[in-house]
């Protein structure tokens, strides 16, 4: 309770007033299960990605390149970046609910979380789009 | 961002030493937090030392007898001796119990005790604890039904459908599961805690309420039920044994399986 009102006492508003608070948000649900579900598929799908990239160890560029051009390898790549990104993005907001409880900084944390992974996923999609789709690579 | 340091004036300070009679053979010391409020004081620690041939077995019954016999002033609750009221709950050896039902041999080494983590003191041993029971009225732990009992007797419940409530009723209210939470640490404010979240499914558990949809609108909330990370303090401090985790689990998966 460090640093809500009730523990500094400058509130006269009844504990149950209080604890009522603004109501239930009626939501959460969505969340919580979609962070099960991304963690689920993250399993087999991290899995692969490692040992992929293991067998890929000292693989010619030409070879890396044609791998990741594959349209299987593309897609499930492409699945891997988006459950990764959103799945992280999901678990720091959780973290920084927990331990952020000025409103500001709340906020403001989840929103540059949010923009950062969203802006490393679409980078990492692009990068293997563009070898997969046009066969370039930098 | 949450604290994790105490506030100057509450950091706790070396208090008083009480020597054992001479003479005893079986000492043992308890190291006791103490506040008074109208001292104006920090907190400090308290050395008691207890023979303790000349005391009763559990925890509580030395408290009783240093209040009895050594410092009156020492303030703790305390009421059925038998763990069944909750009262004496607070933080032995690291561990939130029962002082009554914690036995002095088993813990090795001084007996360090506190009030129940993460509360406000109101004094020594004693927290306030009028937000924890605000928030256990807020779930309204009473059952509510539209259907009238029967004229001629109570509700029926199949013996199947009591059993569900096993390992819910037997909760006695003592909180130190609650206050054992990280989670419930950091938001208590807007988390209900294991306690209370245990009580909430204790009814949504019950054949007999029919409010069963109202109660998970009351919960499904980001702060009030999700803040549950299965930490699992709770199952593991509960001195009646019970799973607080594993009825925060149920109400979980009852959320998902109304929207699917």
């Amino acid at each position: 309770m460090a640093g809500n009102d009730y523990a500094r006492n400058t509130t006269l508003r009844s504990p149950l007033g209080r604890v009522r608070g603004l109501g239930s948000a009626k939501g959460g649900t969505h969340h919580w299960w979609m962070q099960r579900v991304s963690s689920a598929a993250l399993l087999p799908l991290t899995l692969w990605f490692a040992l992929s990239a293991a067998s890929l160890a000292g693989a010619p560029y030409e070879v890396t390149r044609d791998w990741i051009g594959h349209p299987l390898n593309a897609v499930l790549l492409l699945a891997a970046i988006g459950l990764a990104f959103q799945h992280t993005a999901s678990g720091l907001q959780v973290i920084i609910e927990d331990y952020a409880n000025q409103e500001w900084v709340k906020v403001g944390a989840i929103l540059a979380t949010k923009a950062i992974c969203w802006l490393l996923a679409i980078a990492s999609a692009l990068a293997v789009l563009r070898i997969a789709v046009l066969r370039v690579a930098v | 961002m949450a604290t994790f340091t105490l506030p100057k004036n509450s950091t706790i300070q070396q208090g008083k030493t009480h020597r054992a009679e001479s003479g005893a053979k079986n000492v043992k010391s308890f190291k006791i937090y103490r506040y008074d409020p109208d001292s104006g004081e920090n907190p400090r620690t308290d050395t008691f030392e207890i023979d303790l041939d000349k005391c009763g077995p559990m925890v509580l019954d030395a408290l009783i007898k240093i209040k009895n016999e050594v410092d009156s002033t020492l303030t703790f609750r305390r009421s059925c001796r038998e763990g069944i009221c909750g009262s004496c709950s607070m933080n032995i050896d690291g561990l939130n119990t029962l002082a009554c039902l914690k036995p002095i041999e088993d813990v090795t080494g001084d007996v360090k005790i506190s009030p129940l983590p993460h509360m406000p003191v109101v004094k020594d041993l004693v927290p306030d604890l009028s937000q924890i029971y605000a928030q256990l009225r807020s779930i309204e732990p009473w059952l509510k039904s539209d259907t009238p009992p029967p004229p001629d007797g109570e509700r029926r419940q199949s013996k199947e459908e009591r059993a569900k409530l096993d390992g819910l009723w037997e909760c006695i209210l003592c909180f130190c599961c609650s206050t054992a939470c990280p989670s419930y640490w950091w938001n208590g404010d807007r988390y209900l805690g294991p306690a209370v979240l245990i009580q909430a499914y204790r009814w949504i558990a019950d054949s007999r309420d029919e409010a069963t949809g109202e109660r998970l609108d009351f919960l499904q909330d980001p702060f009030r039920l999700y803040r549950c990370h299965t930490i699992m303090n709770c199952a593991r401090t509960c001195p009646k044994g019970l799973n607080p985790a594993a009825a925060i689990g149920k109400i979980k998966q009852m959320l998902v399986e109304r929207e699917s």
